[in-house]
């Protein structure tokens, strides 16, 4: 075995996703337990229907604040004291939103788990969101708006999903809500909200870790079987986007040394049949570090640190970008180029060799993707979220394997839509204007943060 | 819990370790080489970095652009980071394909300059540069990365300059630069290799004597300048940086013991209570109850040699001064360093500390970068089942002590970020605070 001799691969040890149990309280309440025995550790995490496409009109932001707030008090002890106590057990009990889903998650040594679990379960039904609280977490709220906006990255991001999506649509405006949203925002909303959204028919309680399923149901039973209410109504966001025309749009941050793009539209929703296909075709699109558009705009022109596309999945349809940062100076060539790679991806198929790059990375990353008790944990969850089949993690790698060239190319033609994207530069209008107009792509805005 | 381990060495002064877990699959492969910014010589910031960079190049008998490639068509991930003083280079795959990371790492460590040319050094060069306005200058308080090193390291301390580099330093760096750097430190005496996960160790030691056994020893490596410093700064030191950012921001360092000193648990407690989590004193006085704070954690750099750093990073809410935050951030040192801490507080920094390490050893990865660490600054990967004895036996009164000689007016470093407005002062204060490039 010298250097000169490449080596070959040996063959695959078998790897199966961990079994997981499924239990059905007489609430509603739906418990997952996956046992993993290697360290003693778990990780607890109860997913509820609560997500910020369920927010009443107005109230953009109630989702996020009412899962910040869990946490801030409970019948037995006060915000201070519970986070006191949760910390003496190595652990602490967070809750957060997402657009499809609220969730409230720990991590904690197994010798702590019964004690710790109490208290997650008090958090998630008989939180008491104290006023002082409430003011407090939407004070930071808007710090952390004031924040983005001398960001670029995230304003790039928020700037992007505002431009791209149609007045009426929840996705056009930031999950944890505007500066003006947020203001408006009360304890009593807040309250509302939790008694409209958390109920137990609308949570699924995933544990996963050095636990047996019985032992779990008997804990959760024990400690939430009291907790009853009404099935909550469906929830939507309504993706429509805001235009089917090509336009660009910069944000104006002055004296920038680098323009932050975004290039794309409107995506596609979680449960399309074609998943498949388009998580392949955006491997090689830019969802690698050996895809086109990073190697194209790193490696061949050194016009960025690193380039990337993702398709944000949603129930409904999240967003599709292309995302990179480049020298201010390189910004319309960097444009030219991503587009360029946009419509090969779109006219010609991809080789097999970039197939079988794609295919074999998200094959052989599977098991180290899982590797924590809260990685398959929130694998369990994605279940949940998007109503997939039980033997989704069983059959995943085999359909990924089964997507062809062709089907890629469908895929690209189907669902990236060359005519109608749109471009969002936070970067220096005065470096940057003229060059992107005489592009000829489409109109052109220019706005402030 | 303790992580299995076995050492041996090469005859070309390589230390490898292996250790074994066959929960899933896969295995991770990590090399640490011992350098860091701290070797650059003087006109050369950043070049320690650039060089990570074009290990990824190709060598060899590997084309540019195939070292990502081959390790993401064996179905797995991998990276590289450089730090003060030390590189790491990553990979964790498939187990059956463990030989092709090792391969590809004895490559570039046997053979890189071949496959290295002007070009690929230039386009790296942009990439770096690109790297540098993203993560610093075009980031909200993203210079504190050089600030803080060169307000809390004095000059010509290692530790001192830029990690990232500067432009000028950057396109000052050469192909015989490369050259010299490879064979100066990338040396298999220089380096460590961990092995973590999944593998049968026979043919793993095959493998690492077959692939890196060939490999030359170096030459050895110009020794370091002393890094040792006194205990404290010895003043209070101050820079003020006016910055395109929404609201003030201090960072506040401590001079503190280097890691693995036994002093270092107590500062790592001390930052623990001071800033970790919402139970923290910095949290709940700063952020929940004076609502002076909009976010407030504290770190230590961990370095091994000469001193390292406490770092508290407060950012105002808005509404709130550079100066109002700095007088509360103080008010509660100074009550930590006149009053001490319980025993209370000692108990819940020790409990968190405990769940994380515990839930980070789940990775393989994360083993492998743990051993790589401990082999590479102490010679001893097997201190990495020591630590958590460590930090359980720190006392009361360990983190008293620290904080009364450490977190004085003699001991403090302050680097405050102000936003930038139309009605900045014009005056020395500037002079200092402005950014050292344009693109």
């Amino acid at each position: 075995m010298s250097r000169s001799t490449r080596p070959t691969p040996g063959s695959p040890r078998e790897y199966h996703f961990p079994k997981f149990d499924r239990r059905l309280l007489a609430n509603g309440m739906k418990v997952l337990v996956a046992p993993t025995h290697n360290l003693p550790i778990v990780t607890v995490l109860a997913v509820i229907d609560a997500g910020g496409v369920a927010e009443p009109a107005g109230q953009e932001g109630i989702a996020e604040l009412t899962a910040r707030a869990l946490n801030e008090g409970t019948p037995k002890y006060d915000g201070e004291a519970l986070t006191d106590y949760m910390e003496h057990l190595g652990t602490s009990v967070g809750g957060a939103a997402g657009w499809d889903s609220a969730s409230v998650a720990m991590t904690v040594l197994r010798e702590n788990l019964e004690n710790a679990f109490v208290h997650f379960a008090e958090v998630l039904v008989a939180p008491t969101f104290p006023v002082p609280a409430i003011e407090r977490l939407k004070a930071e709220r808007q710090a952390e708006l004031m924040q983005i906006e001398s960001e670029p990255r995230e304003l790039a991001d928020e700037k992007f999903d505002e431009y791209i999506y149609d007045l009426a649509s929840r996705f056009r405006l930031p999950l944890g809500g505007t500066a003006e949203s947020v203001g408006k925002l009360s304890r009593d909303a807040v309250v509302a909200f939790h008694a409209a959204r958390y109920q137990p028919s609308a949570t699924t309680l995933i544990v996963v870790g050095d636990v047996e399923a019985d032992a779990v149901e008997r804990m959760v039973a024990a400690t939430l079987e009291g907790w009853t209410g009404p099935r909550v109504p469906a929830a939507s966001a309504n993706d429509s986007p805001a235009r089917v025309t090509r336009s660009i749009q910069i944000v104006r941050k002055s004296d920038a040394p680098q323009s932050e793009l975004r290039i794309g539209h409107v995506g596609v929703p979680r449960t399309h049949p074609d998943y498949f296909s388009i998580t392949i075709m955006n491997a090689v699109l830019g969802g690698l570090f050996s895809s086109r558009v990073n190697l194209n705009l790193r490696e061949a022109h050194g016009y960025t640190y690193g380039a990337s596309s993702a398709f944000d999945w949603r129930r409904e349809a999240g967003p599709f970008v292309i995302g990179t940062a480049v020298a201010s100076d390189v910004t319309v060539p960097a444009v030219q180029e991503t587009l360029k790679e946009v419509d090969r991806m779109r006219s010609e198929p991809i080789s097999e060799s970039e197939l079988s790059l794609a295919t074999s990375y998200l094959g052989g990353v599977f098991p180290i993707r899982y590797e924590t008790t809260a990685a398959i944990a929130t694998a369990l969850a994605t279940l949940t979220i998007y109503g997939l089949p039980e033997d989704w993690y069983d059959t995943y790698r085999e359909r990924m394997s089964a997507v062809t060239v062709d089907d890629v190319l469908r895929a690209a033609h189907a669902h990236i839509k060359s005519d109608s994207m749109q471009i969002v530069v936070v970067g220096d209008e005065a470096a940057i204007r003229e060059p992107l107009e005489a592009l000829g792509f489409g109109p052109l805005d220019v706005v402030s943060p | 819990m303790r992580i299995p381990i076995e050492t041996f060495r090469l005859s070309n002064g390589l230390l490898v370790t292996f250790s074994e877990d066959h929960t899933a699959p896969i295995v991770a492969v990590n090399i640490w080489y011992h350098v860091g910014s701290a070797n650059e010589r003087a006109g050369r910031t950043g070049f320690a970095h650039l060089f990570e960079h074009m290990l990824f190049q190709g060598s060899e008998n590997v084309e540019a652009n195939e070292h990502f490639e081959l390790v993401q068509r064996a179905g797995g991930t991998l990276n590289g980071s450089t730090w003060l003083d030390r590189t790491n280079y990553f990979e964790t795959v498939p187990s059956n394909q463990l030989a092709i990371a090792l391969w590809l790492e004895a490559d570039r460590m046997g053979a890189l300059l071949p496959a290295m040319t002007q070009q690929k050094l230039d386009t790296q060069r942009d990439v770096v540069s690109n790297e540098r306005r993203w993560s610093v200058d075009n980031q909200p308080y993203g210079t504190w990365w050089e600030k803080l090193p060169a307000l809390t390291y004095p000059d010509p301390h290692p530790f001192h300059h830029s990690l990232i580099g500067s432009f000028e330093d950057l396109k000052a760096a050469s192909l015989g630069d490369i050259a010299h750097f490879f064979a100066t430190y990338y040396t298999p005496d220089n380096a460590v290799l961990t092995i973590a996960g999944d593998f049968d160790p026979v043919e793993a030691r095959k493998l690492v004597e077959s692939y890196f056994g060939a490999i030359p020893r170096g030459k050895g490596k110009p020794p370091l300048p002393d890094m040792t410093l006194p205990d404290t700064f010895g003043g209070t030191l101050r820079e003020v940086m006016h910055d395109d950012v929404s609201l003030p921001r201090i960072y506040l360092a401590f001079r503190s013991p280097a890691l693995g000193d036994d002093a270092y648990y107590a500062a790592s407690v001390a930052g623990a209570i001071l800033g970790m989590r919402k139970g923290s004193r910095l949290q709940r006085v700063l952020v929940r109850e004076r609502e002076v704070a909009a976010d407030v954690t504290a770190f230590t750099f961990d370095l091994p040699k000469g001193a390292d750093i406490l770092v508290v990073d407060a950012t105002a809410r808005p509404g709130v001064t550079d100066a109002q935050l700095e007088a509360a951030v103080v008010r509660e040192i100074d009550r930590m360093r006149m009053d001490g801490v319980t025993q209370g507080e000692v108990d819940r920094a020790v409990a968190l500390i405990g769940t994380d390490f515990i839930a980070s050893m789940q990775q393989a990865g994360e083993r492998a970068d743990q051993l790589s660490r401990f082999a590479t600054y102490f010679g001893d990967p097997s201190l990495i089942n020591e630590q958590m004895d460590r930090y359980r036996a720190v006392t009361v009164a360990d983190v008293n002590k620290f904080a009364a000689t450490r977190l004085g007016e003699d001991n403090r470093a302050f680097l405050t970020y102000l936003p930038r407005d139309g009605a900045e002062e014009v005056g020395s204060e500037d002079a200092i605070g402005s950014s050292e490039v344009t693109a």
